[in-house]
């Protein structure tokens, strides 16, 4: 049991909603923890991976999966991202993209910048608020038994999902995707679209 | 819908017609917005379209993202605001510059020619000064005839160039708010039985 009083491990977990993605999912990841985790579970040109633009993922995930709506989309992020971009569950609740699941990464705590608390940390309920913005289903994981629940609505579910996955606070290795920005997105639109991408 | 009933009684010149039609010849097809009364018919146009889907946001950074995340995916956009959204955006607006994509924004102003409300001027006079800090190219529209001309020459700079564009369409153009028309507002006509 860490700090936080969470036990599931996030890379293990991000591994697990990852494996056997093949060509149909494309992610976006929201900036610090959540992308690191993703490039662990394997860098690919169709995971989008935020550096920065917090609050960012959650409407970058929904014109991607208005855009696309024969693909599955999952937005990674973390509980810091998300409460920046709390709106956006109104805006997504309203479009209803059935391709779209959400999965917060909720330490509890701002990672990047000292551990200190978010407001998830003082029991505010993002599922509930996602229940309320309209989202189709949500789930809410703190062992392992929970997420296979999470898979099923960060992968299968008819959309919008939302789950939030209570994660131990721990020290990890940041590991990093390519960089730039431009990069990564002419790479994810030829890795989508192919020679439609390159402009 | 027939072109009269949304008339803009400022001007004899569709210029939200105008707009429509430039977005309509560069296939853009998420349109998303936080209102302004100034987009009002331009709004209604693209509702009205079966091939533009319309996104109403909550504030209007989710729209610089989403332009991002649709571009991913293959797909135009073309985001709407009013001038005090700029503030909101600024943060956001860094995806533009590090990840260099087609950015078309049309902000109508508030808060410059003949605005009545003193809380809207702040944000209206630091509009293009904050657009530009963040990389945007910032053109004009104030004349009616031109308008269509100007966005599309700013859809062309942010579709070909991979560029960050916006037009603010002024007061000039949209009419700046009455201040004594709202502040003795005409009951509603009664429906008729």
């Amino acid at each position: 049991m860490s700090m936080n009083g969470h036990s599931l491990q996030r890379r293990a977990v991000v591994a697990g909603l990852l494996s056997d993605r093949g060509d149909d999912l494309l992610v976006v990841t929201g900036l610090g923890g959540a992308n690191w985790d993703a490039t662990a579970a394997g860098d690919s040109p169709l995971t989008f991976p935020l550096w920065g633009a917090m609050g960012g993922a959650l409407p970058m995930g929904l014109g991607l999966a208005l855009a696309q709506p024969a693909k599955r989309v999952l937005i990674l992020t973390g509980d810091g991202d998300l409460l920046m971009s709390l709106g956006c569950l109104a805006t997504i609740g309203v479009e209803r993209p059935g391709n779209l699941a959400v999965v917060v990464l909720d330490n509890e705590r701002y990672g990047e910048t000292g551990r200190q608390r978010t407001a998830t940390a003082a029991g505010v309920d993002l599922c509930a608020i996602a229940r309320g913005a309209g989202f189709a289903a949500t789930a809410e994981a703190r062992d392992e038994g929970d997420l296979a629940e999470v898979r099923h609505l960060a992968r299968e579910a008819e959309g919008p999902t939302f789950s939030v996955v209570k994660i131990a606070m721990e020290p990890l290795k940041i590991v990093m995707p390519p960089r730039d920005g431009a990069y990564l997105k002419d790479r994810f639109r030829i890795a989508l679209l192919g020679e439609d991408g390159v402009v | 819908m027939t072109e009269s009933s949304l008339a803009d009684p400022s001007t004899a010149v569709d210029w939200s017609g105008d707009i429509f039609r430039v977005l309509k010849d560069w296939d853009v097809r998420q349109v998303c917005h936080v209102p302004d009364a100034g987009h009002l018919k331009l709004l209604t146009l693209c509702e009205e379209d079966n091939d533009t889907r319309t996104v109403t946001l909550t504030t209007e950074e989710e729209g610089v993202a989403l332009i991002l995340g649709a571009w991913l995916g293959g797909e135009r956009g073309c985001l709407l605001m009013q001038s005090s959204g700029v503030g909101n955006t600024i943060n956001m607006l860094s995806l533009a510059k590090t990840c260099r994509y087609p950015l078309l924004m049309l902000v109508t102003m508030r808060g410059e020619y003949g605005e009545f409300n003193p809380w809207q001027v702040p944000m209206g006079q630091a509009t293009r000064a904050t657009l530009e800090a963040m990389g945007v190219m910032v053109l004009d529209a104030w004349d009616a005839e031109r308008v269509g001309e100007t966005v599309a020459a700013a859809a062309k700079l942010a579709f070909n160039g991979q560029a960050a564009v916006a037009v603010c369409l002024t007061q000039r153009l949209i009419g700046a708010k009455d201040f004594r028309a709202l502040a003795e507002p005409k009951a509603p006509a009664e429906p008729k039985p």
